[in-house]
């Protein structure tokens, strides 16, 4: 609560503190990764492909490390209101975090594969896709350090844009596909680049919903403002 | 080539597993205070307190030392009566009485109205006495009803089975757990509709503690409770509905799990946070 004074006991602040840090550090570590993944996709850059996949194991290892901590803190503190939501809260955004880092790591791998062909089209949709979804990312972080909810509702509407993209990505990699088979391995790859960098959004706004929880003591209403159409969507040849 | 998109809206699980709803429901008023001030001498100790106390359902009042939550509870069996320069103003209705109207009958009042302290006061007499000694001034009974009575009492005083073979020694023998446990069976014993406990545990180990707790909730089926408590976690687990007190003035009143995972008010939120001051 950084509007609250300070709780009679010190130890107690300071652990919350080092809560707090330690969700920031592995929000840190995966904003890296997407960097390094949309290197790795845009660029080429294979040093970034893999300096994604293996900050990996830093992030599981910080998840397993907060959940610990958070066990320690609910036996040993026995915490009420606002510090209880704020300790609970760090359970399930480590967990969507750790998810974030997943599919960064993913989509790193699949740079590897989609370095070995030379695509005839550009990717200039999926590089707008990937930096609408690395500033939702840091913008949910900022919300989640300073216990920002209008941020925090700012990054939950946002997701819309990502929806869009992700639909008009689907479609057009399915008409490359269409037009040249031989563009099925590379195209089936950034499908699913295109489909983590999605889920990344949908993360973002998991965690979005959650600072505000913890922040309001509230929950955001159950349904949210969604674009992804592309389990419905349907693409046929012309002659059909 | 062209391409067609059929599209249709799809909604994801909602965000709701840390929810905190506050899914308790009140039940009517057995007593309800409104407006209720109290004075000792110039001092007024109580503002302006409205609270209804749910029928056969427990009340946790907290708030930090001198709040008012015991003068509240002391007020709601008359027990100031005999200090000098005390007065009330307001009201506390039960059935359509003003518990502090003066024309009330005290000992009738405190039949219906039963109260608990902090530390167990047995008299010096046997268990058996302890109990058969407030139903004599209420009721005339037999033996044999006595008799059914006091195993009344102490049944669901969650007694019965560690002293019915030595109801007739004296009661300062009992350990504090069970002396606590054996004036809550006395005040069972007259039959009053409302049970107030006054940190009823504070003097008790935590075994002692979880037996208490567990009685007030066997007993909240047929009584209605309100208990003063410095301990949140106790009113964390016994209240349906916890009043939080502050210089007199009851600042919040909600359900438990409100109070405790995200109160309305800042007062509340600092107090039960520890970030009081």
């Amino acid at each position: 609560m950084a509007d609250s004074p300070e709780h009679l006991v010190k130890s107690y602040d300071a652990e919350l503190k080092r809560l707090r840090g330690m969700m920031l550090q592995m929000g840190g570590i995966v904003e890296s990764q997407l960097t390094n993944a949309a290197a790795a996709i845009l660029e080429r850059n294979n040093d970034a492909a893999t300096a994604a996949v293996s900050d990996d194991t830093k992030v599981d290892a910080l998840e397993r490390e907060i959940e610990q901590f958070v066990i320690r803190m609910l036996a040993l503190r026995q915490p009420m209101a606002a510090d209880l939501r704020q300790i609970v809260s760090s359970l399930k955004i480590t967990g969507d975090i750790e998810r974030i880092g997943d599919y960064a790591a993913n989509v790193a791998k699949r740079s590897i594969v989609l370095a070995q062909y030379t695509l005839p089209f550009p990717l200039a949709g999926l590089g707008h896709m990937l930096s609408l979804v690395q500033a939702q990312l840091t913008a949910i972080m900022d919300a989640l350090d300073s216990d920002d909810a209008d941020k925090a509702v700012e990054v939950w509407r946002a997701d819309q844009a990502i929806d869009a993209i992700y639909n008009a990505l689907f479609r057009e990699l399915i008409t490359y596909m269409m037009e040249d088979p031989r563009s099925i391995t590379p195209c089936t790859h950034l499908l699913f680049i295109a489909k983590n960098l999605e889920r990344v959004g949908d993360h973002a706004t998991n965690i979005a919903e959650t600072v505000y929880y913890a922040v309001k003591g509230e929950s955001l209403p159950d349904t949210r403002p969604k674009g992804d159409t592309s389990a419905y969507a349907v693409v046929r040849a012309k002659d059909e | 080539m062209s391409t067609t998109l059929t599209q249709s809206t799809q909604d994801n699980a909602s965000f709701g597993g840390i929810q905190a709803r506050a899914t308790s429901t009140m039940n009517a008023a057995r007593i309800a205070i409104s407006n209720l001030d109290f004075f000792y001498g110039d001092h007024r100790a109580l503002k302006g307190i409205t609270l209804d106390l749910p029928d056969r359902q427990v009340t946790g009042m907290i708030g930090p030392s001198g709040c008012g939550k015991s003068t509240l509870l002391r007020v709601l069996n008359r027990m100031y009566d005999l200090y000098p320069g005390q007065r009330s103003t307001g009201q506390a209705m039960m059935d359509g009485m003003n518990i502090i109207d003066p024309g009330v009958d005290l000992n009738a009042l405190r039949a219906r109205i039963g109260m608990v302290f902090q530390k167990p006061t047995p008299f010096p007499m046997t268990i058996y006495e302890n109990i058969a000694f407030g139903v004599k001034l209420h009721e005339k009974l037999s033996k044999a009803e006595m008799d059914e009575r006091v195993e009344w009492s102490l049944t669901r005083g969650a007694l019965w089975g560690e002293v019915k073979d030595r109801l007739h020694t004296s009661a300062m023998g009992l350990s504090g757990g069970q002396q606590q446990r054996l004036c809550i069976a006395r005040t069972i014993a007259v039959r009053p509709e409302v049970i107030l406990f006054d940190e009823p545990t504070s003097a008790l180990d935590p075994i002692s503690t979880l037996k208490i707790e567990e009685l007030i909730d066997e007993l909240k089926h047929d009584f209605t409770i309100a208990i003063v408590t410095h301990n949140m976690q106790q009113a964390a687990r016994c209240a349906d509905q916890v009043a939080f007190f502050y210089l007199g003035e009851m600042v919040e009143c909600a359900p438990a799990a409100q109070i405790f995972t995200a109160p309305k008010e800042k007062r509340t939120q600092e107090y039960v946070t520890g970030r009081f001051g």
